[in-house]
């Protein structure tokens, strides 16, 4: 996926403008919260889960060679194939090895974000083979050619009518008067059309939530069901995940399951949780001939040694984009890349380089939302404040700014200059203002009042009053 | 440095005033002394005091923010306790100063003056152990949980209960009331599309709350509300909670005109 976080500014302008994305984050904006809250009452121990998951978390970052060497050795142990991919290339062309090898024309996909994150699809087909999403969100942005807009409902911004108007458009062999007016018919005509493909694909390729040392095992929560048909239809199953996915037990695995579900949707578990452990036995009823699983670096192991380690313990549950007011009010695509919200914000600089996203950290007001509900305690205001820091220290922000703060700072050091400077200024301020006291507009202030009104000083600061009054010897 | 004393046993309060206050709206720096007085401190006000760092801090500006950091700290140090009439600038003080002091000669220092920093209404309530204030404030109100006060210090019952205890004065909580006001420091000039976006539902909650008066622990919060308010024609007026609590709600509103009806104080 081509990054248009550069653009982030223009972005977020035309998502403020667009009516009807702004209708659907509306919507999405209540439920998702309201939904989190309801899950995490129901259940007492909720925060304590929480902290439980964040240690597992850790722990197996921390012993991510240790655990890596046993998952390798159950993973082969099960008759599944491990192929190690140190960037987002090498784990496209393993892939489409895997591929070439079955002669295969058709895959079908469940939803992956580190599948979006390497750009597997434009990959695949560019080597001419035909890819379909089959996780409803996903497939109706694969059909308006569009990236995910949020990490759990990829096609959030969408409305109903946009579904059934890209519906008519490419399932022509349908009759042109069906009625496809509710949701039900939607999904049902969705529902029909990845049948086929179910069945005749040659290549199931699937994320995974976690990947369970003990025994090898991929795990998927999904609520359609579709990763079940993807990974046990096609007679090659393809798991494409990063190796921040690993856990040690099938009971860590667990733990976390319960706070995902709670965090993501507010369901107390998923529709379906599938555990994948290597290829289809003698004795199995169903699944799929080869297991292959393509463990991704990207960059995390560097970023596990670096100052936002802590970022890996995500556990893409999109809890903090749920709450963030910046994501509530641009939607997903305005950040520019694969992941949205404040976990984007910390996340793809390192993927993509500060000088492409340095608006993703500075665009927020740092107002703690997404740490209070992160189930794995990142803390990611700071995370953020870390890399306004590399940005600066790197020079990164405009002159301008730069200059100001400079400014700003040498004044604020001194405080008989500082006060002087302020004292002569407020008064001045407060008489310009006059009666209305505040402002329509003021040189170099438009960021503030193009939208609103800028409140005028009182008259004169405190400290020249309490200079005053301590002459006056009113204190 | 001025010094107000109530008796020699009082707690010995260092008064942070904030850059806006001192800056905007000086009549709050003056409600925080005399509630604080009325409580039973002894309170002085360094005059050395400027800014706390936060510009800088979330700029990324992190050697400037230290510099000014490190002025407070020996500005304030002296204290029982240091108090800010701004979640914002206490969290700064309580929350960050350790971390962002932590590679210098100053980190030890700085974590010992954490213990000490409170917001102004937490101190009062949760410190001092104020349970009422004898005051009165005829009318409806809701209040505004600034973002830092909230989710870095827990301010949130704290001004509540000392609102609920002024004779006839009735709490309105709004719709979404933990929600960011767009305000964020530098983000309001540096993103100002968002911020408007953000302000703009914040007063669309302000306004389904149905109280004339709108009160907050944090300045710059308030200011950034009160001018999309003022701008939008809005009558709601909006002050800080010090200036309710102390009896001095007699300066026009934040970015509005005084309207005789309403905010009178007895």
């Amino acid at each position: 996926m081509k990054s248009t976080a550069r653009s982030f500014k223009e972005n977020a302008r035309q998502a403020l403008k667009n009516q009807r994305l702004q209708k659907s984050l509306k919507v999405m904006g209540r439920g998702f919260v309201e939904k989190r809250a309801k899950a995490r009452a129901a259940l007492p121990e909720f925060d304590a889960l929480c902290q439980q998951g964040q240690a597992i978390k850790t722990h197996t970052l921390e012993h991510l060679d240790l655990y890596l060497e046993v998952y390798e050795k159950q993973l082969a142990a099960s008759g599944g194939h491990l192929h190690l991919a140190q960037t987002a290339q090498q784990a496209c062309q393993q892939i489409l090895q895997i591929c070439r090898n079955s002669n295969a024309r058709l895959v079908t996909k469940g939803k992956s974000m580190v599948a979006e994150e390497i750009g597997l699809n434009e990959h695949l087909e560019e080597a001419g083979l035909r890819v379909v999403e089959t996780d409803l969100g996903e497939y109706i942005i694969q059909l308006r050619k569009e990236p995910p807009s949020h990490i759990v409902a990829p096609a959030v911004h969408v409305g109903a009518d946009q579904v059934e108007a890209d519906f008519r458009r490419v399932h022509q062999n349908l009759p042109p008067n069906r009625n496809l007016s509710d949701p039900a018919a939607l999904v049902f005509e969705a529902r029909n059309m990845l049948r086929h493909e179910f069945i005749n694909a040659d290549i199931g390729i699937t994320g995974a939530n976690f990947l369970v040392a003990q025994t090898g095992t991929s795990v998927i929560v999904t609520n359609e069901g579709n990763g079940d048909l993807t990974q046990s239809l096609a007679p090659v199953h393809i798991v494409i995940a990063s190796i921040d996915k690993l856990v040690p037990t099938l009971n860590d695995a667990s733990t976390l399951i319960r706070v995902l579900a709670r965090s993501a949707t507010g369901q107390s578990i998923t529709t379906y949780t599938t555990f994948s452990t290597g290829p289809r036995r003698p004795q199995d009823l169903d699944g799929p001939q080869q297991y292959h699983v393509v463990l991704l670096d990207n960059g995390r192991t560097e970023q596990l040694a670096g100052d936002f380690s802590d970022a890996l313990r995500c556990i893409r549950c999109g809890a903090c984009m749920n709450h963030c007011p910046v994501y509530q009010s641009i939607g997903g695509h305005a950040y520019g890349w694969v992941y949205p919200g404040p976990i984007g914000a910390v996340l793809n600089p390192s993927f993509l380089g500060l000088e492409e996203t340095a608006d993703l950290p500075n665009a927020s007001t740092l107002c703690g939302r997404c740490e209070e509900v992160c189930p794995m305690g990142i803390k990611l205001p700071d995370l953020m404040r870390k890399w306004r820091e590399k940005h600066h220290a790197a020079g990164g922000p405009p002159a301008m700014v730069r200059t100001s703060l400079t400014a700003w700072a040498f004044v604020a050091k001194r405080p008989w200059l500082y006060q002087l400077l302020t004292g002569m200024m407020m008064p001045l301020l407060a008489k310009f203002a006059g009666r209305k006291h505040h402002f329509r507009w003021l040189p170099l202030a438009s960021g503030w009042t193009t939208s609103r009104d800028l409140p005028a000083p009182s008259g004169k600061t405190f400290m020249s009053l309490l200079k005053k009054h301590q002459r006056e010897g009113r204190l | 440095m001025t010094e107000n004393t109530n008796s020699d046993k009082a707690p010995q309060v260092g008064l942070f005033v904030t850059c806006l206050v001192d800056l905007f709206r000086p009549v709050v720096g003056f409600a925080a002394m005399k509630l604080l007085q009325e409580a039973g401190c002894h309170v002085s006000v360094p005059l050395a005091q400027t800014c706390c760092g936060q510009p800088a801090y979330n700029s990324g500006d992190r050697r400037a923010a230290q510099a000014l950091a490190i002025e407070v700290i020996k500005n304030f140090d002296r204290f029982d306790y240091v108090v800010a009439p701004s979640g914002s600038c206490a969290g700064m003080l309580k929350t960050h100063y350790p971390d962002l002091l932590k590679e210098t000669d100053h980190a030890e220092q700085a974590l010992l003056f954490a213990d000490k920093v409170f917001e102004l209404t937490s101190f009062l309530v949760d410190i001092c152990r104020l349970q009422t204030v004898d005051r009165d404030f005829p009318g409806r109100i809701t209040y505004h949980d600034a973002c830092a006060g909230l989710r870095e210090l827990h301010v949130r019952q704290q001004p509540r209960q000392l609102l609920h205890s002024m004779r006839g004065l009735e709490l309105c909580e709004m719709p979404d009331g933990e929600a960011c006001c767009g305000f964020g420091g530098t983000f309001c000039i540096k993103y100002p599309d968002i911020s408007d976006a953000m302000v703009g539902k914040k007063c669309a909650n302000i306004t389904a709350a149905n109280a004339p008066t709108l009160l907050g622990g944090d300045l710059g919060c308030l200011m950034n509300m009160a001018g999309k308010l003022s701008r939008d024609g809005s009558p709601v007026e909006v002050r800080h909670v010090a200036e309710i609590l102390a009896g001095m709600a007699d300066e026009p509103p934040i970015a509005g005109e005084s309207r005789p009806d309403r905010g009178k104080q007895k």
